[in-house]
């Protein structure tokens, strides 16, 4: 345990974790009341996608502008089945069909779709969680990394995907909820998630999660996979002349990085009670990759300050300046990246990383601990 | 405008123009007060046992709508009218005696963040009710929110029905109230006997022509021969409109919203389709003025519209209000129904808050249901049992100016029916 715990981490990592871990699992749940708690677990879940977006985009050099795609299914796979759950044939007793979800009988839909039918499995809906959305990605990913398809193409791909992606849930309403998205979920399995005690055993479950999405994230990054994305992002022909297929790593990271995305959108469906296509489009995909650049997109730390951080903002911008926030926050991403380009990472590395190793090299540890992936050359990019 | 100037100091107490002005106000504030409610009368203790955001002399609502993103520009008109209201309600001396604050959210054309703002209203800022919404889809996703922590909203938006929450007041017409009426009136006074129905691709303009194809066909006896939907946003209707000069419909029943209207009736224009000629005839329940102002009024001219609240009403209690929107706004205002409707949410809180003597949500949800608001710029209207108005409806005339000429009211006050039997 600790000989892997010492090959995947170096102590400013380890100390990086602690300081998050005490930050996400100690100062704020004791600093927040249970509402603010409740929002910060929202934002926490798009901390999963900005995670994965430093493993795509920060170390494999896969720009992907369509992660919405990937929340979003992992969320409308969530809400399907607490959907479900809250359409008994009690509580929809005023129903022309009763029994099924309400958006249904709004639209003429008299019976349960088939597709919707396992849904009503916990167990399923778990696996389906992540396997609906990996397999979009895997599909995406031979599609495309198999033609060499990359870059600037590869984004622009993606975010037709987002866009077909809700059309399709907008057009097919009877069977999506359209617009309205899917709404008023209530239990989970008898246990209800919208009082003040679940929304509390929530932010811990989704805050688990995300610490292990983070260690599997460092795994990924510490072992040879991840030299080889940099290898492929800095320079993709050598490490194909070299004998390795290319398009199988880029796929594998691809797959990996929606299922992170996933996870996090089944925990948003479960703490924010619903799930809706705005949370699929353009705009939103585009908004997560804000969050990883913002955060730094070369940094797993860095995703999750970042998600917290333009999120808080987004909060309370827009409670005081309800009518000005907007450029608020195009001020804060403008100031950030003409500032900042690597982030708030940068940042850190910049400006606090050289005293921390310092006091570690003090200490008695002389390993050189990268406190991130690193970053290209300005001549590589 | 002489003794507004700055007598020297130090010889009278000092008397400027803003010191003149506040005592003018004070002096009508005065003159009002007596309609008013005194707020000692109420002790605080007394009116508010829920831990509400309610003083010895404020208390406070909340306003959420968006006021960025693309339902920006439907919903300033709702935020303008509910200020003007709350502002006027103010100036009579409040409610029980006390002076409203508001909160104002955006909810940013964005249905999470309606769910999360409702819950920082309710949750945190203890507000007394809220003022909100315009999309189905935002009112559903902040309902679960409004049920769970006893809100109470007013909702201004005509809408699709299929809803009667404990929590909300519906200020809007449901669809029924809406639809009936106006094609009665087109069967009778136009002969109309085929209809085209067609409209956005989402929940309200389904099924409203859903109800409006239940009574031509079922309860007239007469025809649709056409019905179709459009993605939100759409903006290439030249298909639907060679349709429609193939199947030569008497009415064209238009339910398309949002920016898709500008397209629609430019190319509705372009094919020759004359609506002033009335034939076809063009019927809409989708376009108030504030959409006219995008549409253009020479591009609509001669359509109608069915809805229960055009700017040209004649009636003192409308005149009043669009004069007092003008100014507080200004003149180059138009004013939709929905903004109308709007308007309604504060006075008819405040009536239901004076008619229980409390603030608490269970007494005014109870205080609701009877209450009648003579002063309202539509006319009159009365909330139903069922949480929605009684109304009158009516069919206007597009002009060239953008205004509606009012062609027809139904003569009594139509009654909201959310879950209509046989429309279903």
């Amino acid at each position: 345990m600790t000989s892997f715990a010492n090959r995947t981490f170096t102590s400013a990592e380890i100390i990086g974790f602690l300081v998050l871990a005490a930050l996400i699992f100690v100062v704020l749940p004791l600093g927040l009341d249970t509402f603010r708690l409740n929002l910060f677990g929202k934002y926490l879940t798009y901390a999963f996608v900005a995670l994965g977006l430093v493993l795509c985009w920060g170390a494999g050099g896969i720009l992907s502008l369509g992660q919405g795609v990937f929340f979003g299914l992992g969320g409308y796979c969530m809400a399907m089945f607490l959907k479900l759950e809250a359409s008994s044939p009690e509580n929809t007793a005023i129903q022309s069909t009763p029994g099924i979800p309400d958006f249904m009988d709004w639209n003429q839909v008299t019976a349960l779709p088939w597709w919707w039918e396992p849904f009503h499995s916990f167990a399923f809906t778990i696996f389906a969680v992540i396997a609906v959305p990996t397999a979009l990605a895997f599909i995406i990913g031979i599609a495309m990394f198999r033609r060499r398809v990359g870059g600037v193409y590869f984004a622009i791909i993606t975010q037709a995907i987002a866009a077909i992606l809700t059309i399709l849930i907008i057009g097919q309403q009877g069977y999506t909820g359209g617009v309205n998205g899917i709404t008023d979920l209530r239990t989970l399995h008898g246990w209800d998630i919208r009082t003040d005690d679940a929304k509390v055993i929530l932010y811990f479950v989704n805050a688990v999660l995300l610490f292990g999405c983070l260690v599997a994230a460092q795994f990924v990054r510490r072992s040879k996979l991840g030299r080889l994305l940099i290898a492929i992002r800095d320079q993709e022909d050598r490490v194909r002349f070299s004998g390795y297929d290319v398009a199988n790593f880029k796929v594998f990271v691809f797959c990996l990085g929606s299922a992170f995305a996933a996870i996090g959108g089944a925990m948003f469906t479960l703490q924010v009670g619903f799930m809706s296509p705005t949370l699929v489009g353009i705009v939103p995909s585009i908004e997560m990759v804000i969050f990883c650049a913002v955060g730094g997109r070369y940094s797993i730390f860095g995703a999750v300050y970042g998600a917290l951080l333009v999120n808080w903002a987004k909060t309370t911008f827009s409670e005081s300046f309800p009518e000005l926030w907007l450029f608020a926050m195009g001020a804060l991403f403008i100031g950030v990246v003409l500032a900042f380009p690597q982030g708030l990472a940068g940042l850190y590395a910049e400006h606090v990383e050289p005293h921390l190793k310092r006091l570690l090299r003090r200490s008695g540890d002389v390993r050189p601990a990268p406190g991130a992936t690193p970053a290209p050359d300005a001549a590589a990019e | 405008m002489m003794t507004d100037r700055k007598t020297p100091s130090g010889l009278n107490p000092p008397v400027n123009r803003r010191s003149v002005l506040m005592g003018g106000a004070a002096l009508s504030a005065a003159l009002f007060m007596p309609k008013g409610l005194r707020a000692q009368d109420y002790p605080t203790a007394q009116v508010n046992t829920t831990g509400l955001a309610v003083t010895d002399d404020t208390v406070t609502v909340g306003i959420l709508h968006s006021i960025t993103g693309t339902m920006a520009i439907s919903e300033t008109g709702s935020v303008q009218a509910e200020k003007l209201a709350i502002e006027q309600i103010n100036a009579q001396g409040g409610v029980l005696g006390r002076k409203i604050n508001y909160i104002q959210e955006d909810g940013a054309s964005d249905w999470p963040t309606f769910a999360e703002k409702a819950k920082k209203l309710l949750v945190n800022d203890k507000v007394a009710s809220v003022m909100g919404c315009w999309t189905s889809a935002s009112r559903k996703a902040v309902l679960p929110v409004f049920e769970q922590y006893n809100g109470f909203l007013y909702y201004p938006t005509f809408y699709e029905g299929l809803e009667e929450s404990p929590n909300v007041i519906y200020t809007g017409q449901e669809a029924t109230q809406q639809i009936i009426a106006g094609i009665d009136w087109v069967v009778r006074e136009r002969g109309a006997e085929t209809f085209y129905l067609l409209g956005s691709d989402y929940i309200w303009p389904r099924t409203s022509n859903k109800i409006a194809r239940k009574h031509i066909e079922d309860k007239l006896g007469l025809k649709v021969v056409g019905e179709e939907y459009y993605p939100l946003g759409h903006t290439q209707f030249n298909s639907v409109i060679n349709k429609i000069r193939l199947r030569k419909p008497d009415v064209i029943y238009a339910i398309v919203v949002g920016g898709s209207n500008v397209a629609f009736y430019k190319q509705l224009k372009a094919a020759g389709i004359d609506m002033t000629q009335e034939n076809p005839l063009l019927l809409t329940i989708s376009v108030t003025e504030d959409e006219i102002r995008g549409i253009g009024g020479e591009n609509i001219e001669g359509a109608y519209a069915c809805m229960k609240y055009f700017q040209s009403l004649e009636n003192e209690n409308n005149k009043e209000f669009v004069k007092a929107f003008k100014d507080m706004w200004g003149e180059d205002m138009v004013i939709g129904d929905v903004t109308q409707a709007a308007y309604l949410g504060p006075w008819l809180w405040k009536m239901a808050v004076e008619k229980a003597g409390s603030f608490d949500v269970d007494k005014v949800r109870e205080a609701s249901p009877g209450l009648e608001f003579t002063k309202a710029p539509e006319g009159y209207v009365r909330i139903h049992e069922n949480h929605h108005l009684w109304s009158k409806t009516r069919v206007g005339r597009a002009l060239e100016n953008g205004q509606y000429d009012v062609v027809y009211e139904t003569s009594e006050l139509v009654e909201p029916d959310p879950f209509p039997e046989g429309y279903q």
